[in-house]
């Protein structure tokens, strides 16, 4: 069975170019637009991973990661996926319960082996 | 008479015990005002003239709240100034001249002598009523050595000069004297108590029953009540003789000023001293009634009914106790009066002219003087009680002796707050008013004597009406001693201010007129605040110093004033500063205008100019407004530095705007560079079909474009952040603007079925203005509205039109409109990427903040309101051409 990915981000071309990446590399992709999508999909779908944008209107970021994390039946991986690249914002992001940080712009091959390395771990 | 040696030993042994030095003592010894007069001559009074006799209390005790403002100025004065009587207070006030020193010091002898032997008197009389009985006549013989009232006399004398003027410094507390006058006043209290209680509830039934039987004399009427056929005004003016004798008797000066050890006993000393006389008052009239009701038929004086009866009802015990009672008011007043009169007439009369003649004088030699003036006191009082007082009543003789010593008024209190007040005024004053006093009062004494002819009395002096003792000028009250008051003090007061108002002040008058009237300004560093111009040696002063103080005490005193001015020990020739400091030291020890002599006689004084003064005056105040000039200064810095935290908080503040601007400007351009960076890494995938290439490749081109719009606007921004853009500009009417703005959007309306609305103004509207920026404005305002309308209906409404010399065009939407409170925010920079619950639109988040600037460029506005029935309307103005 193909290992499902959601990816959160409200930025179409980067949605749409992770979207490319993961499929090439044999994942089931879900997509959502904002914080509020994301919580719906996780819910129903309960993805291995999640890339997820940290600045998004209505829900953020860390909120969705508090609550997946907070959420026993969810297992999901959670990787960030924000341009902000302070300590101080990469602190916060483990913080909320975050697997990974990686900041904007990203290597594709770093993200590609990353979403590997931890679908395989749930 | 031993426990009173005993106590005054006590006292001076424990000169520092706490007990001497504490406000209840000092209250009690301001109880010295209540003599001999008060301990008979009340109940005397009382028992023929009613409640007169209240007026010599109700004076003091109306007095009693303004010690604290009066005497306060005159104790720190006397303090500073080391004033020990009263002459010598007036005589410094005056410049420290020594002839109205010595007028003062006559007026006091005067005013005081009589009074003295009226004290003598009640203790002779006293002694003869207790010794031989109530009915025999006095059978004290006139030779002296007979007498025992001499023998009174000089053992008084003694206890004076031991405790009151065995040191030539009479600066110094006399400790043992103050503990004798409370003890005294203590004890006077209570015999004069127990003496009230024995009479009121052992003889008689209590108050209600002295008054019920009092209430069959024939005369009941008016001894209870207030001058009820002559006014009130004799009332007040009684009132006021006696406030004034209160403050103005030399001995109430030496145990209220001299005596003083700290200036806060006077706090306690202004209620305690008001219930002493209140006390001592209550049972002055059950006594006095009694004692008419008692000897009803019998000749007994009434000024000796304290004595009479206990003596009546065969008490022996208790009529020895009131003797002594009456005694030791006697004695205190005795001995603190002469201590106070022997010093005055020594250092203000005697001692200026004895150094006048000889400057090598010793300190021992005017000790001598002073006792020796203290023993004549006394015994001029003895001859005039012999000759003179027998005649009166206790109570007129203390009332001549009160107007006489209100005279100083004037000079005293008036010159406490008036600087003007002048020497020669002052001089003019008292002697004016002591020619009257002595005319109106005194003479009317003599005359009964018979030593002047009767004619005086009733046809006036020299045969002139107005020149009448009793009736002076006219002045013709019911009561000659208020007469008598009313037209010396008048005149003195008058005279006073008159002649002070005409003379002008010495230098040394406007100096110490200075210090007196702002002494609490200067009691803090006197030394070097009086002017002086002069030159001494040091050894000189030294040398004067330890002739009357003993070289001890001088070396201490000089080492001590040294060190404290940081003044180096081996100068030879003295300062100013110095030389006051001796003069002082002097002053404590021999009185003001001696002092003044003897320094004189060392220093080398040059004659201070009046402009030298001035000049001087004009450094203190230099000095004052340099003073003032610096606080201001500082105050001025500290506004500065306030200001300065603010700049610097504003300028922080900007810091941070900066701060958080670049790192949103870098955050901003991180989205479209890592589209193209994601994008590209796909491309080098050579699996890629065309198809997926041109996409990718379009996003490319797509995030290139908008790095490069966002590139430009945050140029742009910072452009007219800093105030540096400068477009060409032209007049153009913004009708145009609009439609050309409108024609660019036209397809992107179209294509989203968004409704568009115009309505221009009728007429053109010619504004000046780069026509690019201002279609930039339009062009964001519109692409907004796209944004924000409503995405299933959406309706967007351009309008323009004139108002108040302006054109105005406005855009609104039918989207959700923009709550007022967020409506100044969206100027700020990238104001919708901070706040994340407004969904995130296409744009960088900087277009209304260009739009803003470039509007202020062209001296507009620009502003948010609410679209009916929804949305938002954004909307600016900018001036017309005329």
């Amino acid at each position: 069975m193909k290992k499902k990915v959601l990816i959160v981000d409200d930025e179409p071309n980067i949605l749409m170019s992770l979207e490319f990446l993961m499929k090439k590399n044999d994942f089931n992709v879900f997509i959502a637009r904002d914080g509020s999508e994301a919580l719906t999909i996780v819910q129903q779908e309960n993805p291995e991973v999640i890339i997820l944008d940290i600045m998004m209107p209505n829900v953020d970021g860390y909120e969705v990661c508090q609550f997946i994390k907070k959420e026993p039946s969810l297992k999901s991986k959670v990787i960030f996926l924000s341009a902000k690249s302070k300590q101080s914002d990469i602190d916060k992001g483990y913080e909320a319960g975050a697997d990974y940080y990686m900041t904007k712009p990203f290597s594709t091959k770093n993200i590609v082996s990353k979403v590997n390395e931890l679908s395989i771990l749930t | 008479m031993a426990l009173l040696f005993g106590i005054a030993y006590l006292g001076e042994k424990n000169e520092s015990s706490r007990w001497v030095k504490n406000p209840y003592v000092y209250a009690l010894s301001l109880a010295v005002y209540c003599t001999a007069w008060t301990f008979y001559g009340s109940v005397g009074r009382a028992a023929s003239a009613g409640l007169d006799f209240l007026t010599t209390y109700i004076g003091p005790i109306l007095l009693a709240p303004l010690l604290w403002v009066l005497v306060r100025k005159v104790i720190r004065i006397s303090k500073v100034q080391r004033i020990t009587t009263i002459a010598d207070f007036i005589s410094s006030r005056y410049g420290k001249d020594t002839s109205i020193g010595a007028l003062v010091a006559f007026v006091c002898f005067f005013g005081v002598l009589p009074y003295i032997s009226i004290q003598i008197k009640a203790i002779s009389k006293s002694f003869t009523v207790i010794t031989e009985g109530l009915t025999v006549e006095s059978t004290s013989s006139n030779i002296f050595f007979n007498d025992t009232a001499f023998y009174i006399t000089l053992i008084l004398a003694c206890f004076t000069i031991l405790f009151g003027a065995r040191r030539i410094d009479t600066h110094r507390k006399n400790s043992g004297l103050v503990s004798v006058i409370a003890f005294e006043s203590l004890f006077k209290l209570l015999v004069f108590f127990v003496i009230g209680v024995y009479i009121t509830f052992f003889l008689f039934d209590g108050f209600g029953d002295v008054f019920n039987k009092a209430a069959k004399l024939n005369d009941f009427e008016y001894l209870i009540t207030i001058d009820n056929d002559e006014g009130y005004s004799e009332w007040m003016w009684l009132n006021i003789l006696s406030a004034f004798a209160f403050i103005l008797l030399p001995r109430q000066f030496q145990v209220m000023i001299k005596e003083n050890t700290d200036e806060k006993h006077l706090l306690k000393a202004s209620w305690l001293f008001p219930l002493y006389l209140l006390l001592i008052n209550i049972f002055v009239v059950p006594i006095a009634m009694a004692g008419r009701l008692i000897f009803q038929d019998i000749d007994i004086d009434a000024d000796m009914f304290m004595l009479a009866i206990p003596m009546n009802a065969k008490e022996l015990g208790l009529a020895i106790m009131t003797y002594l009672g009456g005694f030791s008011a006697a004695t205190s007043m005795i001995i603190v009066s002469t201590t106070a009169l022997g010093v005055m007439i020594s250092n203000s009369v005697i001692n200026p002219l004895i150094l006048k003649n000889n400057t090598e004088t010793k300190g021992r030699l005017l000790l001598r003087v002073r006792q020796f003036t203290i023993l004549f006191i006394l015994l001029f009082s003895y001859l005039y009680f012999k000759f003179v007082s027998n005649r009166f009543s206790i109570v007129s003789i203390g009332l001549i002796s009160f107007v006489a010593v209100a005279q100083l008024a004037p000079s005293f209190i008036i010159g406490l707050y008036w600087k003007s007040a002048t020497r020669i005024g002052a001089f003019s004053g008292i002697c004016i008013g002591m020619i009257i006093w002595f005319f109106t009062l005194v003479v009317p004494t003599i005359v009964s004597t018979g030593w002047l002819p009767e004619s005086i009395m009733t046809n006036g002096l020299f045969g002139i009406e107005l020149f009448k003792p009793y009736q002076f000028l006219g002045v013709r009250g019911p009561n000659s001693i208020v007469n008598g008051f009313f037209a010396s003090f008048f005149f003195n007061l008058i005279t006073y201010l008159i002649v002070s108002l005409l003379t002008k002040r010495s230098t040394k008058e406007i100096n110490q007129a200075e210090v007196f009237v702002d002494i609490f300004k200067y009691s803090k560093f006197y030394e070097s605040a009086v002017f002086w111009k002069g030159k001494a040696m040091v050894k000189d002063v030294q040398n004067l110093l330890e002739r009357f103080l003993g070289r001890k005490q001088s070396e201490l005193a000089l080492n001590h004033f040294q060190s404290k001015n940081n003044i180096d020990q081996n100068i030879t020739e003295a300062d100013f500063r110095m030389v006051n400091f001796a003069e002082n030291l002097l002053a404590g020890a021999i009185g003001s205008s001696s002092a003044r002599v003897l320094v004189s006689s060392v220093v080398r004084e040059e004659q201070l100019h009046m402009d030298e003064v001035l000049s001087m005056l004009k450094e203190t105040q230099h000095f004052i407004s340099d003073n003032k000039e610096l606080r201001k200064k500082s105050e001025e810095l500290a506004e500065a530095g306030e200001k300065l935290r603010i700049a610097n908080q504003q300028l922080r503040e900007i810091d941070d705007q900066k701060d958080e601007f670049i790192s949103t400007v870098t955050h901003e351009m991180r989205t479209p560079v890592t589209a193209i960076r994601a994008s590209s890494e796909i491309m080098q995938d050579p699996s890629l079909t065309n198809e997926e290439r041109a996409h990718f490749s379009k996003t490319i081109v797509e995030e290139t474009q908008r790095m490069e719009r966002l590139i430009n606007q945050v140029l742009d921004l910072e452009k007219m952040r800093s105030g540096k853009m400068n477009v060409p500009v032209e007049v153009i009417d913004l009708n145009q603007i609009a439609v050309d703005s409108l024609d660019s959007l036209s397809p992107l309306i179209q294509e989203k079925g968004i409704k568009l609305n115009t309505r221009f103004s009728e007429d053109n509207l010619p504004v000046l203005c780069n026509e690019d920026k201002i279609k930039q404005v339009i062009l964001n305002l519109v692409s907004n509205a796209i944004k924000f309308c409503n995405k299933e209906d959406g309706k967007i409404a351009l309008t323009t039109n004139r108002s108040n010399g302006t054109a105005e065009l406005s855009v609104g939407d039918n989207g959700s409109g923009i709550p007022v409170e967020s409506r100044p925010l969206l100027f700020q920079a990238f104001y919708q990427a901070q706040n994340q619950t407004i969904k995130k639109p296409e744009g960088s988040g900087l277009g209304l903040t260009i739009s803003k600037k470039i509007i202020e460029y062209h001296n507009g506005e620009i502003w948010i309101e609410q679209n009916e029935p929804n949305g938002a309307v954004v909307a600016f103005k900018i001036p017309l051409m005329q």
